[in-house]
């Protein structure tokens, strides 16, 4: 699915160049369940940019499903990242002014789907996730984890092949963590999906198929493991 | 969801989006205002015009004295013995003469000229006009002294006692073309003129002067010493004719046989004034020929002022309002998008392309310059109606003025050279009218009240200039939801 060919990603940080990632080869799998950990500013956030497609590499090829998603204009980049790709931030990053159901919508709104069939697809997503009776709550109104679970239904809604989620328990208890995770887990599990998550966290990391450790804008691949299915 | 989330995001940041609106309501506001009461000058002016030219006068065909032959020689009949007489009229002698002369620098065209102006192309009608005066004169002669001036017996300078009255007299065509300085739509009592009064001694006066003279249908009116009587009462704004007659009356009672001073000219099409004028102009080379345009130039007076404030000062004023509230509109608006970095990038990183943000934020701005806009309609219609209220009086003064109130009169007493020594003005002659345009004419004063009329016109344009200031404030927010990268929706900080 993914194939990294020594990618290089670096930033001109005035006048200093930083070197985020340096030289990163990485293949994930379809239905791989790939954990990315390392210190804070090592370039893991870095390199989940470059998976979704929201950057792209100062050299290298990020090729995904056959295509370099360096070379890629901006419009294929988006419905790449409309179609094939789900995210989930640390932070939620909901719409504060759109309940959670039109928020799980804004997923659907690139696939100019109508007003009916988005509203059916986000209730469902949303039931599938125990939200039902949230739907139309503005994300204020919500705790971090049903938040966190709304981000999730926004990111899955459009059934994707990779979901691609950047620290998603970095702002939750652990008790709300542990649950993310479980439901993360889970739906990989259930959809077959391709799982990255960016994480410091070793108690999620441990729940991975591999993990990935950036340091210095390097990674190595530390663990492999099979999980059941 | 589009309409929502414009809905949504104007009420979260409600405080901004009121002042966005309220500055470009401003704006459009003023502006709104300021047309209106450029519109409303332009009818104050378009009054002044009407009352010079008449109704349905797209030109006037007018011949400037001669010089030395200024009009002033119809008062030859006030010449009691000036240079070619060696003797003064004896002190204690008793005057009393009446006169209906042409306008002061205004002479005289051939009735055939009217018919030479009507069959010209272009021209749909065209009628004749004499605008006189009618002056009258009476009182005693005082003793002379020696340097030729009056004196009492003690040799200190007198006050003269004449009492001289002048009113303004048209002696108009009678015609069913209804082009000329008054119409059958213009009486208010009585009867206007037929055809058959041409020659007959009736006149119709204007309501002021019926007022003032306390005239009314069926009295009698002294004009160039001949009884008229008054057949109707006419309602002309603010013309200031006194008495309208018929023109073969005029003609006689001024001794103007077969002569005319004014041509009135109605053009087939508004849009062959020009042509018409140029045409006139060849088959009449000496005579002025005087289209709204050049005459609204000769327009002076606090109506001039009004003109100027409302078209430089006052459109600037707004435009630059206008202008300011669209670059602050802008700049909040970029200062908001700036603001959702993380919440445009989120939507970027989730599939939304560059222009359906772009649209979304310019989606904002337009509905705050809508907001603007409905608001600056409301401010327009109040500042309008404002300006109606107050409905200040405005004073229209065309062609250069003729100042009675002292130094050399016009009216030549005889007194041997040295100008007339006393001072004082006309009885009577606050409104004189001197007649149409151009050069040595005397000056016309009217007021008009100033009204400020919002049109169709001005709506559309404040609906125009809302949208624009919306679309201004969505491009400054645009430009800058445009630039982000979907991958500021990862960054860690508000």
């Amino acid at each position: 699915m993914y194939q990294l060919i020594d990618v290089r990603k670096y930033f001109d940080r005035g006048g200093n160049v930083v070197r985020a990632l340096d030289g990163v080869s990485l293949a994930i799998g379809e239905n791989d369940f790939l954990a990315i950990q390392g210190p804070t500013g090592q370039g893991k956030t870095t390199l989940l940019t470059l998976l979704g497609g929201l950057d792209r590499p100062s050299s290298g090829q990020v090729i995904f499903d056959g295509r370099d998603l360096g070379a890629l204009g901006e419009g294929d980049l988006a419905e790449l990242r409309a179609e094939a790709f789900g995210f989930v931030f640390q932070t939620f990053n909901l719409i504060p002014t759109l309940t959670a159901k039109e928020n799980v919508e804004a997923a659907l709104v690139p696939f100019r789907t109508g007003k009916a069939e988005r509203t059916r697809k986000a209730l469902e997503t949303l039931d599938e996730l125990g939200l039902a009776d949230r739907a139309t709550h503005l994300p204020g109104e919500l705790s971090g984890g049903q938040q966190q679970r709304v981000a999730i239904a926004r990111a899955l809604v459009k059934d994707p092949k990779v979901l691609l989620a950047d620290e998603p328990t970095g702002n939750l208890d652990e008790d709300t963590r542990d649950e993310i995770v479980a439901l993360l887990e889970r739906l990989w599990r259930d959809r077959g999906i391709t799982l990255v998550i960016v994480t410091h966290d070793s108690s999620v990391a441990r729940r991975a198929q591999r993990i990935a450790i950036i340091k210095g804008g390097r990674v190595s691949v530390r663990k492999e493991q099979a999980l059941a299915r | 969801m589009y309409l929502t989330y414009i809905r949504r995001e104007l009420r979260r940041r409600s405080k901004q989006a009121i002042v966005i609106a309220i500055g470009l309501a401003i704006g459009i506001g003023l502006v709104m205002t300021v047309s209106a009461t450029s519109a409303g000058v332009k009818a104050a002016q378009g009054k002044v015009l009407h009352s010079l030219y008449g109704v349905g006068t797209d030109m006037t065909v007018t011949k400037t004295a001669a010089a030395g032959k200024s009009g002033f020689e119809h008062f030859g009949n006030f010449n009691f013995g000036r240079s070619s007489s060696t003797t003064h009229p004896k002190a204690g002698t008793h005057l009393s003469r009446n006169s209906l002369t042409a306008e002061i620098g205004q002479a005289t065209l051939p009735a055939s000229d009217v018919t030479k102006v009507a069959s010209l192309d272009g021209v749909s009608a065209a009628t004749g006009g004499l605008q006189l005066t009618d002056t009258s004169f009476s009182g005693t002669i005082p003793s002379f002294n020696s340097s030729g001036g009056f004196s009492s017996s003690s040799g200190s300078s007198v006050h003269t006692n004449f009492n001289i009255g002048t009113f303004t007299v048209d002696g108009i065509q009678i015609t069913k073309s209804g082009v000329g300085p008054l119409t059958s739509s213009d009486i208010s009592k009585g009867k206007f003129f037929t055809t058959a009064d041409n020659t007959k001694d009736v006149a119709i006066v204007s309501s002021s002067y019926a007022t003032q003279e306390k005239l009314k249908v069926g009295s009698d009116l002294k004009v160039a010493g001949k009884e008229l009587k008054v057949i109707g009462i006419a309602s002309t704004g603010s013309s200031s004719t006194d008495v309208y007659i018929p023109l073969g009356t005029a003609q006689k009672l001024a001794k103007m046989k077969n002569d005319v001073t004014t041509i009135y000219v109605s053009a087939t099409s508004a849009n062959d004034v020009s042509t018409v004028a140029s045409a006139v102009h060849k088959v009449l080379p000496k005579a002025t020929v005087t289209t709204s345009a050049t005459l609204a130039n000769e327009v002076s007076g606090s109506i001039k002022s009004a003109a100027n404030l409302a078209s430089k000062l006052g459109k600037w004023l707004s435009f630059a309002a206008l202008i300011v509230a669209f670059i602050i509109a802008g700049l909040l608006m970029m200062a908001a998008v700036s603001r959702r970095v993380r919440e445009f990038g989120t939507l970027k990183a989730i599939g939304w392309r560059t222009r359906r943000i772009v649209s979304q934020v310019m989606g904002e701005g337009v509905a705050l310059g809508l907001g603007g806009g409905v608001l600056g309609i409301l401010l327009g219609i109040g500042g309008s109606s404002m300006v109606s209220a107050i409905s200040p009086k405005l004073s229209a003064t065309v062609g250069p003025s003729f100042d009675t109130s002292g130094g050399a009169s016009p009216v030549d007493f005889g007194n041997g050279g040295g100008g007339a020594p006393f001072g004082g003005s006309f009885p009577g002659a606050s409104s004189h009218r001197p007649s149409a345009h151009g050069v040595g004419d005397a000056a016309r004063s009217v007021a008009v009240h100033l009204t400020a009329p919002l049109q169709g016109n001005d709506i559309l344009l404040a609906v125009v200039l809302a949208v624009a200031g919306g679309v201004v404030a969505g491009a400054f927010g645009c430009w800058r939801a445009a630039r982000l990268r979907p991958a500021a929706a990862l960054r860690r900080i508000e």
